[in-house]
């Protein structure tokens, strides 16, 4: 029989080890080994948000003490984390079927390659002093990287899990929240080792995280598996999870999902979550002195950024596992009604120069944050199905994209209105607070709309043409 | 199927895959921690 020669076929021949069929799991293999797999992958591609910490030595390559002239501004180099950002979004919604389709263990091998890659071009980069190289290599590369990586492991997880699908994704996408947290002294750490006379360190700096990076997404790659067809962890009962209104067992084709209602507005209600944790991550630090003059100083500011990024990690885990006993649906109702809630409450706590008051509202707020993105894949779930969760997963991303411009925007500019017309710079957030706060109420309403998805969309068969996924539905199998 | 997940995966393997994750993300958690305290000084 002929075989045709596709690029897959191809694939397949040259690289074994990258099949699908070579990461199904016997039996027996243990379940708990997939949320590691999962972690190596997030908690690599979470350095993303400690990129920052390379900015201002990247303004020193050539002067290395101060600027020389020749040397990289700072509005340069911010470009790289946008572009990075701008390819996480693409990536995800372009490459997500390909994920889906091809197996976590792919996927997680071309975030690899793409990551350590984006690095090493990157060291070359800065070896050359060529900041386009950087915008290619960090950027664009590593972008791919952050978005077919992000995804790579979201619907594997699921199928695991499918008793606790909020659980297990909040455990990946809590690592991509850790990241930073590791990155960030490792980082500091690593270029006061190489740092020279003449090199500030950020070329090897570059280089070590590369190679460290690429074997702990390896790692994970190697122990990930798909479960077999028909796996159920002992004790689940489908029939459960298939009773509650929103929940189904069916699944949607990925291209089908987007033309769907139910897509949007789980869309802007990402989005509303998104904008409004975005806006107040990035600007914490500035927002809380300026609200509380001579009470937070530059030291306890950043120890209050520090304190969020752990609550940003932890809300990520928490909120997500909340989401399997009260149902996703309720989840996000708390964080637009809590969220709303919180927003009212920051300028009174700032009239009032209440900053425990301030401080808890922020910490609930940036948990809330992190708890809208683990949530999200298992509310794409329930109302999708597995079958192509990842890919929806990925064009669902779009909003964070969205969110990445819109969060910044509303605080910085509207500050920056408010304080050349005249209000005292204390009060000066009041105004973005409110509209914050409004965000809230659009999302709340979208969210409310939700319904269960109509079965006209519902996959009557696999239309893929590949047999054997374990999570095609009833529907799919009767067909 | 019923799932005898631990019969067969050996849990010093578990444990292995669960330090190579963790122990980075306690670290920088801790690390964490020590700079989030100067919120409180």
């Amino acid at each position: 029989m002929a075989v045709a020669h596709t690029p897959e076929t191809y694939a397949k021949a040259w690289i074994p080890f990258l099949d699908r069929e070579r990461t199904i799991a016997k039996p027996g293999y243990s379940r708990w080994m997939i949320p590691p797999a999962a972690l190596c992958v997030h908690l690599c591609i979470g350095q993303a948000y400690a990129f920052s910490v390379f900015n201002l030595p990247m303004t020193k390559l050539l002067g290395v003490t101060q600027s020389a002239p020749g040397d990289w501004k700072l509005t340069e180099l911010g470009w790289i984390f946008s572009i990075a950002m701008l390819f996480l979004g693409l990536s995800s919604a372009v490459f997500g079927r390909w994920v889906e389709e091809g197996g976590p263990r792919r996927a997680m091998f071309t975030a690899a390659c793409c990551w350590a890659s984006g690095f090493l071009i990157s060291a070359l980069g800065v070896h050359l002093h060529t900041l386009w190289l950087i915008y290619l290599g960090y950027g664009v590369i590593g972008g791919c990287a952050l978005g077919i990586g992000y995804i790579s492991p979201v619907s594997t997880l699921m199928k695991w899990f499918p008793d606790r699908p909020g659980m297990a994704t909040g455990m990946a996408i809590m690592g991509f929240g850790g990241g930073a947290l590791i990155a960030s002294p490792l980082s500091v750490w690593l270029m006061s080792k190489f740092q020279t006379a003449t090199d500030v360190g950020v070329f090897n700096t570059f280089l070590v995280l590369g190679c460290v990076y690429f074997c702990f997404m390896m790692f994970g790659a190697y122990i990930v598996r798909v479960p077999a067809d028909n796996w159920k962890p002992k004790g689940y009962v489908p029939a459960a999870v298939s009773s509650k209104k929103l929940v189904t067992t069916n699944n949607v084709f990925v291209y089908d999902a987007v033309k769907t209602p139910q897509f949007w507005l789980v869309w802007v209600v990402l989005f509303v979550n998104t904008t409004a944790g975005i806006g107040v991550l990035g600007q914490a630090s500035a927002m809380s002195q300026e609200m509380f003059p001579g009470h937070i100083t530059a030291i306890a500011a950043a120890g209050l950024v520090g304190l969020m990024s752990l609550f940003n990690m932890g809300g990520r885990f928490s909120w997500a596992s909340l989401s399997d006993y009260i149902g996703r649906k309720n989840t996000y109702f708390v964080y637009m009604c809590l969220g709303f809630a919180l927003y009212i409450t920051v300028p009174y706590a700032g009239g009032s120069g209440n900053v425990v008051l301030f401080v808890c509202c922020f910490l609930i707020i940036v948990s809330m944050y992190g708890g809208g993105f683990s949530t999200v894949p298992a509310y794409l779930r329930d109302l999708f199905g597995t079958r192509y969760v990842g890919a929806i997963h990925g064009i669902l991303l779009t909003a964070w994209s969205a969110a990445g411009i819109a969060g910044p925007v509303l605080i910085n500019y509207i500050r920056e209105y408010n304080v050349t017309h005249g209000v005292p710079k204390a009060q000066a957030y009041n105004t973005t607070m409110y509209i914050m706060a409004s965000l809230f109420v659009i999302g709340f309403i979208c969210n409310a709309c939700i319904k269960a998805v109509n079965s006209k969309y519902h996959m009557t068969s696999d239309k893929t043409g590949k047999v054997g996924d374990s999570a095609l539905s009833p529907s799919t199998a009767k067909a | 199927m019923e799932d005898v997940e631990h019969s067969t995966t050996p849990a010093y393997m578990i444990l292995l895959a669960w330090s190579i994750a963790g122990i980075p993300l306690l670290a920088g958690v801790t690390q964490t921690m020590i700079n989030a305290m100067k919120l409180f000084q």
